[in-house]
């Protein structure tokens, strides 16, 4: 196996051994980015010297045996959402071209003291609103499994470069899907873990109620390693959770016997392919092969999750890209006679297509005279949908389903309409909305492409999903599957 | 005539919005430093108060704390729930695109604020007391006009802001402007703000309408901004008055609209109507998690305020004899207040002490524009002057000299020590001299006097005053002219 294939737990044991120096593993990711790059167009920027340079200061690290964490000399991708110092980081969107912050994310300072390798910014859906990568201000990025097929999004490019051998791991976000969707779709772990649990400071706002950044990886452990690394209470983010972490290493292995399994039959939507409707039900299966309890549960205001969310999130999308104008920073309009013109020509070119139906939307959606209409009746299902999480969980420990009803769909089926794509998120969504936890694992192909088993644990219960995930991890050989970039280019 | 008839046929409505800066070293929702008045341009700003993507703002609890402060001292309620909103709206001098502001969960509301208009209490209610960022400042290179390009300083971006909203009970310019010199005093006693509303740091905005006399609903409502003093209020609601009085009475119609004054012009320019009003789609911020407030902060912040300008005016009327006009007057200022009692504690009689500091002195102050903290007259001086008068060693009119000496020298102490040396001339000795010479070079006045004119002898003593320049005891005068003429 080649060291680009292995995981943050394999290569941190090398890394401690000095069987292998950070420089070399970083030298051969980068090194497997310039091989497939071109293929799954995963990265907007690889910052080669910076990935170097701190693999230097890793491999020191390590030399010295100071100080040596698990991420220490790991590389790492990182989604184009969140800032970085003196990188460009652009959300994926055009209006930002250019724009490098003079600070970076909290999740990316707490990865630096960690002495963990950037390799770049990944692609993304432009703010991340999207399902398929196919709204990037800049190019789509391909599935390593079928560069016809979409990667998902918004957090395509991450999810990409984990499964294509571009990143050991990644970080993405997610307000109602971009994390599991993608990692379902190509088939690698993806972790949104509970509004709150994760600081959002230095994180480009998509729709602040919902946003929480989470770990993308090859298994469960590195997704205990790496959210381990990010979790925990930050004074600049008023929203983050004062609730001290618990190790989550710690009781990965507990298996599941004797927890009880929800499976909310609403989560069998209608249009789910049959191929992953029987992988999640074979899955379900193994589960309670391995002594958990299985049981039927209703989560009845899932049918209004979608539509709620699609009035929440644009909404806090339309204020939170208001600050884009071409005043300060980023992309501005040449030729504009007055304030107001240049206002509305640099929104008109920097802004993408899908973008503005949001903030169109949105803006609609809080308007006088809708407000109540709309934002409030959105903001009443949210409560119902929370209710409806807090009911099952008195019940069971953990729920279990697809992540995504379909596998990944060519590229381009669905971008003449809005609401089918939509519809991809439509199993994800009520997790952000009900302020829980929820982690992807990959449960099998169909047709050569990857399929999503999604665990679903309460608020602050992500050690419970860890849990359960690598219980069924532990049983199977999915994640070991690897995509044919990263086979034929090893 | 005219202003009579108005008076009777349209009664005033105003309602005043004061926004007032609160006094507290770091920004509303950063760490940035609140000095934006003595640094260059952008140099206090950060991620957050320039908007950059992915930063997250945090409430500054001191700026909530004085929120409450002012609050109560405005006899509000504190909810105990409370929330911040965003107020959507693009302008270059606000950052993000949105005010973090309070829409429907202000920290206050339902209080009021008394004063006095002429010795009458009046009473105004306070609709809400709420809590936001100010935005930052715009520059124009040239006039607004012609300006080629503008320049926008971020430093005031999020400076604490409390709106201090009224309910339109104001009824006259007169009572509008006292509003404000009472809701100042209170800002200034509790330490939230430091008054000043050349710089800004107390900004008033206008709501005036007519009705006519015993009509209920409120007539089409005029906002007036732009005005950057007390006389400045009052002038710009007199002449808004009169502008909407005038365009009734020839049977026009008022639009509701935004007006600015022009204080040089002396007039209310239009700014924009309310055909082209904004809608600023308010929603909670998601950023801010809701806030409690406990009661037990409340009492805490309750229990520590200070003496207010009701209570000390109370007091000063009770205590001191003081009318209620001058106890309004003292009150109106800390500093002023402090002043006074101090000297009178110093053994001045309070009149007296009273009618020093609002007359003379306070006219000295006005026409240079400084606060009485900054003269170099302090108490001791004063009640030493008005010790000087009281024992007779100078005349009131020596005493006005050499106040005004006092007042220009940098240290009060000489000019003091000067008049005391100088005493008043009051042996009869050195005063026949003088009065035989008035008596000899005014016969006119004298047989005026000796036929029974009181006036003559006044003329006569003033004339004698002017010999010696003022040194002369006047009553001992008065004694001696009477006795050498009769």
């Amino acid at each position: 196996m080649t060291l680009y294939q292995r995981t943050i737990r394999e290569l941190h044991q090398m890394l401690v051994d000095h069987e292998v120096s950070s420089v070399e593993l970083t030298e051969a990711v980068l090194g497997q980015i310039d091989a497939v790059g071109d293929q799954t167009r995963a990265y907007l920027v690889v910052t080669r010297d910076l990935a170097l340079r701190q693999a230097r200061h890793a491999d020191d690290r390590l030399r010295a045996n100071r100080d040596i964490r698990p991420l220490t000399g790991i590389p790492l991708a990182l989604k184009d959402v969140l800032c970085v110092q003196d990188v460009v980081s652009t959300a994926g969107s055009k209006i930002l071209k250019g724009f490098s912050p003079p600070y970076s994310a909290t999740v990316v300072e707490r990865l630096r003291a960690e002495g963990a390798v950037f390799l770049g910014k990944t692609n993304c859906d432009e703010f991340a609103m999207g399902s398929s990568n196919e709204n990037s201000g800049y190019w789509p990025v391909h599935n390593p499994w079928a560069l016809d097929r979409v990667p998902g999004g918004s957090s395509g490019g991450s999810a990409a470069a984990v499964a294509s051998g571009e990143a050991v791991a990644a970080l993405g976000s997610d307000t109602g899907g971009s994390i599991r969707q993608p990692a379902a779709l190509t088939g690698i772990v993806g972790f949104k873990p509970t509004y709150g649990r994760v600081s959002r400071y230095g994180l480009i706002a998509f729709a602040s109620s919902l946003d929480q950044i989470g770990p993308m990886t090859r298994d469960v452990v590195d997704s205990a390693i790496l959210l381990q690394a990010i979790a925990g209470h930050d004074p600049r983010d008023s929203t983050s959770s004062p609730r001290p972490v618990p190790d989550y290493l710690s009781t990965l292995r507990g298996g599941v016997k004797g927890m009880r399994l929800g499976v909310p039959k609403e989560y069998f939507v209608a249009g789910m392919e049959p191929a992953v409707e029987q992988a999640i039900r074979d899955a379900i299966r193994l589960l309670e092969q391995q002594g958990a309890s299985i049981e039927e549960v209703s989560l009845p205001h899932s049918d209004v999750a979608l539509p709620a969310y699609y009035i929440i999130a644009p909404a806090e999308a339309s204020s939170n890209l208001a600050r884009y104008d071409g005043v300060r920073y980023g992309y501005q309009a040449e030729g504009a006679k007055n304030l107001i013109e240049e206002y509305m020509l640099t929104r008109q070119q920097g802004f993408g297509p899908e973008v503005k139906r949001r903030i169109m939307l949105g803006t609609y959606a809080l308007s006088s005279g809708y407000y109540d209409a709309y934002y409030l009746q959105a903001q009443k299902v949210r409560t119902l949908i929370i209710e409806d999480f807090n009911r099952a969980f008195e019940k069971v420990d953990v729920l279990v389903g697809a992540t995504s009803p379909t596998v990944a769909f060519p590229l381009g089926a669905k971008t003449q309409d809005p609401v089918a794509m939509y519809l991809n998120d439509i199993i994800t969504i009520p997790a952000n909305l009900g302020n829980v936890c929820g982690i992807s694992v990959p449960c099998g192909l169909a047709d050569g492409l990857p399929i999503g088993l999604q665990i679903i644990a309460p608020g602050f219960k992500e050690e419970v999903a860890l849990q359960v995930a690598y219980a069924f991890e532990a049983a199977t050989d999915f994640h070991k599957l690897q995509s044919p970039l990263m086979r034929a280019a090893a | 005539m005219r202003a009579l008839e108005v008076v009777t046929r349209y009664e005033v409505v105003v309602g005043l919005e004061v926004h007032a800066q609160v006094l507290t070293q770091s920004k509303m929702f950063c760490a940035c430093s609140t000095d934006y008045l003595t640094t260059p341009p952008n140099a206090n700003t950060c991620p957050v108060c320039l908007g950059l993507p992915g930063s997250l703002p945090v409430i500054n609890r001191r700026a909530v704390e004085a929120t409450i402060r002012t609050a109560l001292a405005l006899n509000c309620e504190i909810p105990e729930f409370s929330k911040f909103d965003r107020k959507n709206y693009f302008y270059p001098d606000l950052p993000k695109g949105y005010q973090i502001s309070q829409y429907d969960l202000p920290f206050s509301r339902n209080g009021y604020l008394e004063f006095d208009v002429k010795g009458e209490m009046r009473r105004c209610g306070i609709t809400r007391v709420h809590l936001e960022e100010d935005t930052g400042k715009l520059l124009h290179a040239g006039a607004i006009e012609e300006a080629q390009s503008s320049l926008v300083d971020f430093n005031r971006a999020g400076v604490p802001l409390m709106e201090i909203v009224s309910e339109p009970d104001l009824r006259s310019a007169d009572e509008a402007r006292e509003y404000v010199v009472r809701l100042r005093a209170i800002l200034q006693y509790i330490g939230v703000n430091n008054g000043d509303m050349e710089s800004g740091q107390l900004r008033c905005d206008a709501n005036v309408s007519l009705r006519p006399v015993g009509r209920k609903e409120l007539g089409t409502k005029v906002e007036i901004k732009n005005m950057n003093s007390f006389r400045a209020i009052h002038r710009a609601i007199e002449y808004e008055i009169g502008r909407q009085t005038e365009v009734l009475e020839t049977g026009g119609r008022l639009v509701q609209e935004t007006r600015g004054w022009n204080d040089a012009r002396g007039l209310t320019v239009s700014q924009r109507t309310k055909e082209f009003a904004e809608d600023y789609r308010y929603f909670p911020e998601p950023d801010l998690p809701p806030l409690e407030v406990s009661r037990q902060w409340v009492d805490e912040i309750r229990s520590s305020l200070p003496e207010l300008p009701a209570a000390r005016r109370e007091r000063f009327i009770t205590t001191y004899g003081l009318t209620p006009y001058d106890a309004s007057l003292l009150t109106s200022s800390k500093p002023m207040a402090a002043f006074f009692e101090e000297t009178v504690r110093l053994g001045a009689p309070a009149k007296a002490a009273a009618n020093w500091i609002l007359s003379d002195f306070s006219r000295l102050l006005n026409a240079d524009r400084k606060e009485i903290d900054d003269a170099s007259v302090k108490p001791p001086h004063l009640q030493q002057l008005i010790g000087l008068i009281d024992s007779g060693v100078i005349s009131g009119k020596m005493a006005k000299q050499t106040f005004e000496a006092m007042y220009r020298a940098p240290d009060a102490g000489p000019a003091l020590e000067a008049a005391k040396g100088s005493s008043q001339i009051s042996g009869d000795a050195e005063l026949e001299g003088v009065v035989a010479l008035v008596i000899e070079q005014n016969p006119k006045s004298v047989a005026d006097f000796k036929a029974g004119k009181q006036a003559a002898l006044m003329f006569l003593v003033g004339q004698a005053m002017k010999l010696t320049k003022g040194r002369a005891n006047p009553e001992r005068l008065n004694a001696l002219l009477r006795e050498k003429i009769l």
